[in-house]
This record gives structure tokens, sequence and C-alpha cells, in this order.
């Protein structure tokens, strides 16, 4: 640094006698660099890279074994008249956004109601994250046995208590393939959202309520002006992330459904890799999934935003 | 080399059925004698199978495995991949060049990666001189541009699984040979309340078969010899509206079913028609609690639709090597070792009825005479289609029955989410993406 050479002329002097070495390991442009490297060398290699190539893998003919020519907007003018690309898109935009808020509304309902003083809070606690442990293939495939249209344990249930006479086609109909999904998945979510607003919510300062307790609020009050206000930063990382999960969720769909019945639960994740690695053109499986890039960067940018919003949760202005 | 006719084959199949492992394992070494590939020094084969189903089927193949194993040292790893993921992982293989030396999947899965695959035209004229020639389909299915790419090992066949007592309760002393009295005793069969069901929902093995037998039979087919698209067609409207009659017919659920949901609900007793391999027979047959099932059921041979000839999708196994294998020739000697008579015979008896030969001298097995509910099967790889049916086989028919053309525009018009005009429109248009 040069105040440091002017400020001491007999270090200037020594410097000229050090290594490159031990130049470099003053330097704070190169350390930072070189601090940086690693991290990335992973990120170009294992994110980057890949995306690059996907989006690369969009504009060719590539099929498994073969490499592909240029075939510029080729894959994207087929898809763009498909009926079953389309139908994915709009089960995958039904099934993210029913999901999701769902598993907000029930996630920042138990996440509240962890947050009273109970009995066995930690044990509880720990049993609400149960649903999130489980490996996904495990549930969904518990899942599959209960929406099984012959062995049901709800049908037989229900039957056996007289309430209906005929088996419930869970996953045989298109709505209630649909929406039996939509419960697997929030079944699995709910305790990731939960956890994390719980974390959110006991960083909210009691004497803040007391103050509002003092002024008069309500309990809903409290909510909407204190508690609400306050957790907001977090609802956006984890309502991102929760968005992103959900939208690219590949195997609670695949081990129940595999897209059927015919398509209606096919997510572009799973018609993407049913058209690239089972039907072989990985082409046009890249295509379908570099179709999904504009509604997560969507996402990506609602929570952008929703962080940026720190002035007023403080209680200044937006401006 | 010997040949054998018909007839001393029968009379080793006999004699080679209860050949015991030490008896597979002398007729191993006096092979690798005589051998025409020589394993290269210190070669270690990576076998990537499909999981089995019938349990006797793998332990007779990893017998000769084992044979072949101590007869030539090539030290051998067996893995196995359901049948679901066999495909994505032979598919990856190809494609990174790294994996398994040999791939033992379904369908035409060298037709996904045609130029990835060993040629072994030798191991296949060798073997067909031998034992009386290949079955023309499973021959069509392992060779692109007139080369063989792989070895047809077996034939997976599938048929009518039925209910006796159910049949005849409906009116039916014997089963219908022809499409019209299938569909009435489906009728009668849901009348009675003991209903039909075949897989509508994503099941590669069970759903593709009967949906293509159904197309087929009624004379309509995906493309020509020329590729030329002719799915939109009067016979596709007539097949799909007999498609929509029998539907009408089955169980509930029948469009969320897998290759497994018709297995499990034959064997619970709640289904008593439905199209699969002999493995709830076999199953049946182990299992005491469900021996009579098994003694009341029966196979019977897809029935015979207006174009008056069978027409029916068996499942072929086709025994790729990559060529990325660094052992090529130890590949070539295990694919011929296996489906020669003294391993291949036994073998088959072990699968009871699950595998069906690709060679003609086969049918000399004793498995399709020792139970007559077997016979059925005898027949599968004679009768079979190439899975492209008409059309020529490549990697783009792979592709369309990969991606459930044909059976989502079954299931489309049958569970009434499209007119019939819809569906068949869907599907001309996913054929002519895959085809263009």
């Amino acid at each position: 640094m040069a105040h440091n050479a002017v400020g001491r002329p007999q270090a200037s002097f020594q410097r000229t006698e050090r290594s490159l070495m031990q130049r470099l390991s003053n330097d704070r442009n190169w350390l930072g660099a070189a601090f940086m490297l690693p991290a990335a060398v992973i990120l170009i290699m294992f994110l980057a890279y890949p995306l690059g190539k996907g989006v690369w893998l969009s504009f060719t003919d590539a099929k498994i074994g073969r490499d592909g020519v240029f075939i510029g907007l080729e894959n994207y003018e087929w898809l763009s008249d498909d009926k079953i690309f389309w139908l994915s898109v709009f089960n995958t935009l039904f099934y993210t956004v029913i999901a999701s808020v769902i598993k907000f509304l029930v996630g920042l309902y138990l996440a509240l109601l962890l947050n009273e003083k109970l009995p066995f809070k930690s044990l509880i606690r720990s049993i609400v994250l149960i649903p999130f442990v489980v490996p996904t293939v495990l549930s969904a495939i518990a899942f599959w046995w209960i929406y099984d249209s012959q062995f049901s344990i709800i049908s037989w249930s229900l039957k056996n208590m007289g309430l209906i006479t005929e088996n419930i086609d869970f996953l045989g109909s298109p709505d209630n393939a649909r929406l039996s999904l939509i419960f697997a998945n929030i079944w699995r979510g709910v305790p990731f959202i939960a956890i994390t607003l719980l974390a959110g919510l006991q960083t909210v300062s009691p004497s803040l309520y007391e103050a509002a307790t003092l002024d008069g609020a309500t309990r809903w009050q409290n909510f909407r002006f204190v508690t609400f206000p306050l957790l907001t930063p977090i609802i956006a990382v984890v309502m991102t992330f929760s968005v992103l999960f959900t939208f690219t969720d590949f195997q609670l769909v695949w081990a129940m459904t595999r897209g059927g019945p015919v398509n209606a639960t096919h997510l572009m994740a799973t018609l993407g890799y049913q058209r690239a690695i089972l039907a072989g053109n990985l082409g046009e499986g890249a295509a379908i999934s570099t179709a999904m890039i504009p509604f997560l960067l969507f996402a990506i940018m609602v929570s952008w935003f929703g962080l940026q919003r720190r002035k007023w949760q403080q209680g200044g202005s937006d401006e | 080399m010997t040949t054998l006719n018909r007839r001393n084959l029968l009379k080793g199949a006999g004699a080679v059925g209860a050949m015991s492992a030490t008896g597979l394992l002398d007729f191993a070494k006096a092979w690798a004698q005589t051998m025409k590939w020589k394993p290269e020094a210190n070669a270690t084969l990576n076998v990537l199978r499909w999981k089995r189903f019938v349990q006797a089927e793998d332990d007779q193949f990893m017998k000769i495995v084992a044979a072949f194993s101590q007869a030539t040292g090539v030290k051998m790893n067996i893995s196995n991949e359901s049948f679901d993921d066999m495909q994505p992982k032979a598919s990856v293989a190809a494609n990174t060049g790294q994996g398994p030396d040999i791939a033992w999947g379904l369908h035409s899965l060298p037709h996904l990666f045609p130029e990835k695959c060993l040629e072994v035209g030798d191991v296949a004229d060798y073997l067909g001189k031998k034992y009386g020639g290949w079955f023309p389909a499973p021959e069509a299915t392992c060779k692109a541009k007139g080369k063989w790419i792989a070895i047809p090992t077996a034939i997976n066949g599938g048929y009518i699984n039925y209910r006796i007592s159910s049949m005849k309760k409906a009116g039916f002393s014997t089963f219908p040979d022809k499409t019209d009295g299938f569909l009435e005793l489906c009728k009668a069969m849901k009348a009675n309340n003991t209903p039909a069901g075949f897989a509508l929902g994503h099941a590669t093995g069970d759903g593709n078969a009967w949906i293509h037998w159904l197309l087929w039979s009624h004379g309509s087919y995906l493309v020509d010899d020329k590729e030329k698209i002719i799915i939109n067609s009067p016979e596709t409207v007539k097949a799909l509206e007999y498609a929509k009659k029998l539907t009408d017919t089955f169980i509930p659920g029948c469009a969320s079913w897998n290759d497994s949901s018709n297995n499990k609900a034959f064997l619970a007793g709640d289904l008593h028609l439905t199209a699969n391999g002999i493995s709830i027979y076999v199953g049946a047959k182990a299992d005491k609690a469900l021996n009579p099932i098994a003694e009341d059921m029966d196979h019977a041979k897809f029935p015979v639709g207006p174009i008056g000839k069978p027409q029916e999708l068996q499942l072929t196994f086709p025994m790729l090597a990559f060529k990325y294998t660094k052992v090529p020739n130890a590949a070539k000697a295990f694919m011929a070792f296996v489906l020669e008579a003294e391993n291949y015979n036994p073998w088959l008896e072990a699968a009871g009825g699950y595998l069906t030969h690709p060679l003609m001298a086969y049918d000399a097995n004793p498995i399709w005479t020792k139970d007559p509910k077997n016979a059925v099967f005898k027949d599968a790889a004679r009768n079979t289609l190439p899975a492209s049916g008409i059309g020529p086989v490549n990697e783009k028919a792979a592709a369309a029955i990969a991606d459930f053309v044909m059976l989502d525009m079954v299931a489309n018009y049958c569970t009434g989410r499209e007119d019939i005009k819809g569906a068949i429109a869907i599907a001309e248009r996913q054929a002519k993406r895959i085809y263009r």
C-alpha cells in the first residue's frame, strides 16, 4: 500500500527484498481474489457450467450418446405449439402457487403456536421436523400406498365407517391426482417453513410486545404491526426457497404418478426428464428446463425486492 | 462346435434341466477351451441388468455368471436396476462413456444410442446358426442399419391373465379369441363384479403392451415403413372407440396404475382379468396362501382384432456392450455363453415361463409343455412385432414408446380428457415432433 511506503521508508527498502509470495500475501486485492477462488471454482464447475451447458443444449438437437448441432430456436418453436408442454407449465404453476400459499399459512400458524409457552416444547418442535427429515422418495412411496386405487388406507377406513361405497380414485382422475400430490408436497414442506419462521419469531424482542400492549394493542394488532413487519425479511427468504423447491419438485411426482394420469401431473421438471433421459431427446429436455429459468428468476426477484425493504421495516420510509 | 437339431436339443434339454452347478462348471471349462472370443488378460466385466421379478431366474443367471467367471478367469460384477431405472442409467453411461461394460435392458434400448453400442454380429451369427435362427422381431430390435448392436437375450411375454371361474360365470367356457367376444366377456365380468383392468398410467411394460395390441390389432400404427406418420386414420378412430367401450368395463383406478398395480390387485382377488407376464401365476404358485388363485387362473393369447392376425408387443430384453468397454472380447464371450443350450435351457426352466427364447431351437424346452398354463408364453418371440410396429426400429421409435405417445392417446380419450379428434391430434403432433 502506498501510504505504508510513504510512512515507513525502511519498509519499502525491505519490500524489494521480499519474494513474490511475500508480496502477494500482503496484497489485499490478490488475497481477496485467492480466497474467493475455491468458491468461484466450485460455483463455476457445478453451477454456472451445467447451467450454461443446459442452455446451450436447448439450442441443439443433441440426443443421448450423440452431440447435437446448433438448430437455433427450433426446440422452443416446437414447444410453443405443444399442448403437453403448456399443460406442464400450467401444472407447475398451479402446483407451486397452491402448495406454497398453503405451506406458508400452515407453517406460519405452526410457528406461532410453537412460539407459545408449551409443555415439552423441544420435543414437539423435533416431531414437527419429521416430515422434512424423511427422505422424499420414502414419503412419496408411503403416500403412493395411501393413495392406492385398491389398497388405500383412507378409502378402506371411510368404507368401513360406511361413509363411501367405492374406493376414492386418488391418483386416477386428473383433479384428484393434482390435489393429492399438492397435499403430499404440503405435508413435506410445512416443517421447513414452520421451523425457519419460528427462528425468526424468536428474534423479536418481547419489549416491543410490552410497549404495544401498553399502547392498548390487541393480539391481532400485535401480530399485524409488530410480528409481521419484523418477520418479513425471513418470510421473503423462506418463501423464495419454498417456491424454488416446489417449482423444481421432481421426486414426489415421479415416484407417485410419473406425470400421469394423462399428463395431468406432469411438471416441467418431470416432462423435461421424460423427454431428455427416457426418450433420449436431450436438446428438447434442456429446452423445457431452460424454460423454467424465467419463472425461477421472477421468484428470486420477488425475494430480492422483499429484502430491500428493510428501511420501511425499521420505521423509515421506502423512499 | 456341434450343431444341434431339435431332437437332440430336446434330449439335451431334459438332461441339462437338472444340471448341477458342478455340471455347469464342467461345461463352462470345456466351452472356454474352444471359445471364439478370448477374454482380455485380467478382464473385469461389469454387467448392469434389470432387476428380477422371479427369484429362481436370477439365481440361475448368477450360476451361469459364476461358471463363466471360474472357467474364463473374467471377474464379474453384476448390478441390478429396476425396469424404470435401467434406461436412464444405460443412457447416462452411453453419454459419458463411463459405467458398465454390458447393459441388459428393455425394448429398443440400444436404438437410443446405436453408435455407442459394440457391434456383435459375430456373436449373433454364431448363435443363430447353432440354434435354429433368430425370430424376426427380436432380430429387428437388436439391429441398426443392418448391423447387430445387441443380442436379444430373452423376451418377456405378456398375455391375458384371467380367473377361470370368473370367465365361466360370465358365460364363456373358453377364452374368446376375437376382440368382439373379448369385449362381451369384459362387459359380463363387470356385471358380475369380477372386473377386468389394464394399466392406463405411465406403465412402461404392461401399459404399452396392451394398448399397442389394441391399436395394432385394429390396423392403427404410428408410422409406416417409410416413417410417414399415419396415426390419424379411420383405423385409429375405430380402435379408440373399441378402447373406450373396453375401458368402461375396467375396475376403477386403472388410469393411475403402474407396472406393479395389476399384480397386486389380481393377487388380492379384486381383479379378475388383466394383461401381464407370467409373474402373477409364478408368484401365486410359490405362496401357499395364494395357491387357490394359481389353480383358478389361466393365460390366453391377446384376441385377434379386425385385421385378422395376432399383433402383439412383447418386451424384448436386449443385451448390449458399450463401445467404450476395455474388454470387448470378454463381453462377447459372455453374451455367447449365456445363450448356449447348457446354460440357457436350465435358465429358461428356472424362469418358469417369465423368459421366452429368441432362438427357434429353444421351442423344445420342457418349460412350455410341463404346465399347460405356460404354453401361451412360448410364442412371445414368434408373434411379437418390434416396438416400432410396422415402422423401422430406430431411436425415434424408441423415443415414441418412452414418451408414451400411443398410451397417452388411448388414455386421453378413454378418461374423457379429449374427444377422439383431440386425442389423435395430440399424438400426431407428438409423433411429428419425434419424427421431425
